[in-house]
């Protein structure tokens, strides 16, 4: 086998050297009902990776790539362009085979990563403090709501209907625990009032923006309304990139951002994996999940990094650590990193521009198509369209056609009967007008 | 001299203690790395893009009116810093790395190539059911792959990572524990446990007790029974444990846990010790999550991605969270309604946004292909044999609380052997750094006083291990003969020396801030 190094004679000189007659009897522990002969798995022999490359490249060949096609889907994860560089430097050898940085003399280069990373997210949602990522936007805005409900000692956490509805059942399966969550209703393409469902009780609300339908909402008065109560607002972002052009939610008045860091740096992979971005207001650093990384000096007064305030964590806190995230999501930080030192400020004001202005030329165009209508007045790089069809057969025969048209809003919220005729779409820098010209093609024969 | 925003200095390189400093800050290959942010500056890209203009209609009012402050790079100036920085690090690839309980093995370059194919990489969560039977098809196999290995039913994909696969399984057991009518509020876990374990029971709404180990570093598992009452609801138990042992009483604990209406929850961190020879679905465990980075080598990454599916028992499996995988006559589908489950299934809710870790699926199954169940079986062994190697020559030298042996795929050592030698636990270790090794997991498990945890895992040739071998050996001899000289102030010839952890800590710094304007002189 390519990736043992030890021979048939080297297991034997070190057998001898352990006084041991066999390689049984180093798993003498194990209860001998236990042990089971390889032929009880009912699993394939060794191949060479030839075998396995042409195996594994069948089963990819049966998907259908964003790049592949004219593709419309978003709904929390885009397709976008990642420069060269990006995928190459993550690949480096000290990079992607390197462990957590828990020996920091020998793991600067990941931990001054970190540094940068916890920079760039707050400079980006306009907040104070950044953590060094957690799984994903969703899991990061689960954490947001608890380190909520610790901050604020109280139970309940509003959920706004524009958060992604993936997002608000994570959030119901671990917050309900420690308190209770309230969605309220879907409100495709206009705003809701949920200040007025904030209470006494309130730890905080949570608001997406853009929300799933695409529509930007402005947090400033809701952030005003849960102060004057005493809750805090959680903002979500799945779409990092339109922090490019909108406000940040830290500008805004937000006190807790979670965002999804997907956009930038990373592919779709099919859902993951991706790296949630973590950040807050520096007087709630230490009710703060996962780990941080901090600036210091050592023994010869040269600057280094370090993980710190590692009281708040799982290893040393235990029961009573704020999480108990140990592993995240480190090498795709790295990559939005990477990606967001190519764009810089010029380069990501450029592209979220591109991206709203790609979005907006294609949401004119299909407005035109008899039987659609636009439904969100504001968006950034996704919008969604109230079909004359309910909208997931129309997926369906679009993707027949070669086009991935887009997510439907009844894929995400099954039992919503207004969501059943609502397409979400999102256009990005990566799609042509050839793209859009296919689309709007295929949807007119679709829709006929 | 720009200083950090608690007032100290704040530039790469200032110092240099020994020989002859250097005009540049630099030392031969040893290149230091500015942040971004004192580089970067205005008026430049590495991003070419085109410059459109939009109007503000469509923004909702909430137009971006004052920079983010990102600094700007051409690509070269990119490649080079990020480059400059990766040669700080210390890698599997480069040396052994022995962290204990990390398994820190070989990463094929197979498994990258793979999960970058186009139909895996560039494919979206949510493509229609027709755009992605392959994908749906390659997590179904790895599921196959996942439940025969252990030995049981069912499986859950989407936990990202061990820590998220522990609170799977914990919910899964506490909606199981409900559906029976019962209130069961209390998680035993061994005080030998990864902090994972008592923080996840934690965060799943359980009060946590404690279950000591004897001193042969098995826990007790007379105390674990005397513990279990109406208001238990699980164990959770690392098997083999975090002192690299077998837990030899497990069938026998399991049985008491049953018998006593709980469940058995298995902390899988070292499943790669048992892989092809032990199924835990033999043992009475009713769920255990297998860390993908760890027993099938998808790439840790400097601290992830992972991912930590959760294999159930038949008692658990109904309450696996959304979505689930089913195939019919059409082809695979995921079933993300709850009107539309399968007879019997209680999801206990949903664990993230779509589907779990696809990239580490694809590495982890291109893994498992390669090896085949004889190659998965033999990197058990081998991971076994080699850790026992490195226990036996080195157990005369250094202290291992249990020499006796036979440990499974890690050896564990105390500071026994350090005693009155003035050498810690944390200077052996930083030594460790001098001869050009990752140091092995310290201070841990806490069962034992200064541990020292060493898994060499299956990827090291016999040459390797002897040199490693002979290395600790020397600086175990020098420690003891108290000669300080190698361990005091060590590391000396890493990129850094020891780093002021208290400062960082005390004062935090947590980003970069540019300096203040210099005041105007009046």
């Amino acid at each position: 086998m390519r990736y043992l190094p030890l021979t048939p004679d080297d297991r034997r000189v070190m057998l001898a050297k352990i006084g041991a007659p066999d390689i049984d009897a180093l798993f003498r522990d194990v209860p001998r009902e236990a042990v089971v002969p390889l032929s009880a798995f009912d699993l394939p022999e060794t191949k060479g990776e030839l075998e396995v490359d042409r195996a594994l490249s069948k089963m990819a060949a049966k998907n259908v790539a964003a790049g592949a096609v004219p593709s419309f889907c978003g709904a929390g994860a885009y397709k976008h362009h990642v420069p060269s560089a990006v995928d190459h430097l993550i690949q480096r050898s000290e990079f992607l085979t390197a462990y957590t940085p828990y020996q920091p003399e020998i793991a600067q280069g990941t931990l001054q990563v970190l540094f940068e990373f916890q920079t760039q997210v707050a400079l980006l949602t306009g907040m104070e403090v950044a953590n060094a990522s957690l799984y994903d936007g969703s899991t990061a805005t689960a954490e947001a709501v608890l380190m909520a409900q610790r901050l604020t000692r109280r139970p309940k956490a509003i959920l706004s209907g524009g958060l992604h509805p993936h997002y608000a059942e994570t959030v119901e399966t671990v917050a309900n625990l420690s308190g209770t969550v309230i969605r309220t209703p879907v409100t495709p393409g206009a705003a809701e009032d949920i200040a007025a469902l904030i209470d006494n009780d309130t730890a905080c609300v949570v608001v997406q923006s853009p929300d799933v339908f695409g529509l930007i909402r402005s947090l400033r008065p809701i952030a005003d309304a849960a102060h004057a109560k005493g809750a805090l607002l959680i903002a979500v972002v799945t779409e990092a990139v339109s922090l490019g052009l909108l406000e940040s939610p830290g500008a805004q008045g937000a006190d807790i951002v979670a965002c999804e860091g997907q956009s930038i740096g990373n592919g779709l992979n099919f859902g993951g994996p991706y790296v949630g971005l973590f950040a807050a207001r520096e007087k709630f650093l230490r009710q703060m999940p996962g780990r941080l990384c901090g600036e210091t000096v050592d023994a010869s007064g040269k600057r280094g990094f370090v993980l710190t305030l590692s009281t708040r964590e799982q290893h040393i806190r235990r029961e009573k650590a704020t999480s108990n995230i140990c592993t995240n999501s480190g090498l795709c930080a790295l990559a939005f990193t990477i990606h967001l030192s190519l764009l810089g400020e010029e380069g990501l004001a450029r592209l979220a521009r591109l991206n709203h202005a790609r979005a907006s030329a294609l949401a004119d165009r299909l407005a035109c198509v008899g039987g659609v209508e636009l439904v969100t007045p504001s968006f950034f790089n996704e919008f969604t369209l109230k079909l004359s069809k309910p909208a997931a057969p129309v997926v369906d025969a679009l993707a027949a056609k070669g086009i991935l048209g887009g997510v439907p809003a009844s894929r995400l919220m099954p039992h919503e009967a207004k969501a059943q005729n609502l397409l979400i779409v999102a256009a990005t820098e990566t799609n042509t007008d050839d793209d859009f010209a296919a689309f709007e093609t295929a949807l007119k024969e679709v829709l006929a | 001299m720009s200083m950090n925003n608690q007032g100290r200095p704040s530039q790469p390189g200032v110092a240099q203690d020994n020989e002859l400093p250097t005009i540049s800050g630099d030392r031969g290959l040893d290149l230091e790395a500015r942040l971004i942010f004192e580089i970067g500056r205005g008026g430049v890209t590495g991003v070419d893009l085109p410059d459109v203009k939009v109007d503000d209609t469509r923004l909702g009012g909430v137009r971006r009116k004052d920079a983010v402050g990102l600094p700007g790079l051409s690509e070269p100036e990119v490649i080079r810093h990020y480059v400059r920085l990766s040669r700080q690090n210390y890698a599997i690839d480069a040396g052994l790395y022995p962290l204990g309980s990390c398994t820190m093995k070989h990463n094929p370059r197979l498994n990258e190539k793979m999960a970058r194919l186009p139909g895996f990489g560039d494919l979206h969560p949510l493509a229609p059911r027709s755009a992605t039977q392959g994908a749906l098809a390659l997590i179904s196999e790895l599921m196959n792959w996942l439940t025969t290995l252990t030995g049981m039913p069912a499986v859950a994909m989407s936990p990202k990572a061990g820590a998220h696969g522990e609170l799977c399984g914990l919910l899964a057991i506490r909606a199981a524990v409900e559906a029976r009518g019962e209130k069961r509020g209390r998680i035993l876990v061994p005080e030998s446990a990864h902090g994972t374990n008592p923080a996840t029971a934690a965060f799943a709404g359980f009060t946590v007790d404690e279950v000591p180990a004897k001193p042969n570093g098995h826990v007790d598992a007379a105390a674990l029974k005397a513990k279990l009452g109406p208001d238990v609801a699980a164990i959770m138990l690392t098997n083999p444990n975090t002192c690299g042992l077998f837990e030899g009483e497990i069938v026998e604990i399991a049985k008491a846990v049953h018998a006593a209406g709980a469940y058995f929850y298995c902390d899988g961190a070292n499943f790669n010790a048992i892989a092809g020879r032990v199924r835990p679905g033999d043992l009475g465990i009713d769920a255990m999550h297998i860390n993908l980075h760890k027993t099938f080598s998808t790439p840790h990454g400097g601290g992830g991605p992972g991912a930590g599916p959760v294999v159930l028992s038949e008692r658990l499996a109904a309450y696996a969270p959304l979505p689930l995988l089913v195939s019919d006559a059409n082809g695979f589908r995921l079933i993300e309604d709850r009107d539309e489950l399968p007879a019997g299934a209680k999801p206990f809710g949903r664990m993230c946004a779509f589907h779990g870790q696809m990239g580490m699926f694809v590495r982890a199954l291109s893994y498992m292909l390669s090896h085949g169940r004889d190659g998965v079986r033999q990197a058990s062994e081998d991971a076994v044999l080699s850790a026992n190697y490195i226990l036996a020559s080195l157990k005369d030298v250094m202290s291992a609380p249990f020499g006796e042996g036979p440990c499974m795929h890690e050896a564990l050592f105390d500071d026994t052997f350090l005693e009155g030698s003035g050498v810690t636990t944390l200077d052996f270790a930083k030594a460790m750094i001098d001869e050009g090794y990752h140091p092995m997991t310290m201070y841990f498990p806490l069962v034992v006083h200064g541990a020292m945890l060493i898994e060499p895992t299956e990827s090291e040739s016999k040459e390797s291990l002897d040199r490693f071998i002979a290395v600790l050996r020397g600086l175990a001899e020098e420690a003891k003969a108290g000669k300080r000289e190698r361990f005091d102030g060590a590391p000396r010839y890493a990129p850094r020396r020891r780093l002021d952890e208290t400062a960082a800590a005390r004062k935090p710094v947590l980003r970069w801030k540019p300096d203040p304007l210099p005041q105007a002189a009046e």
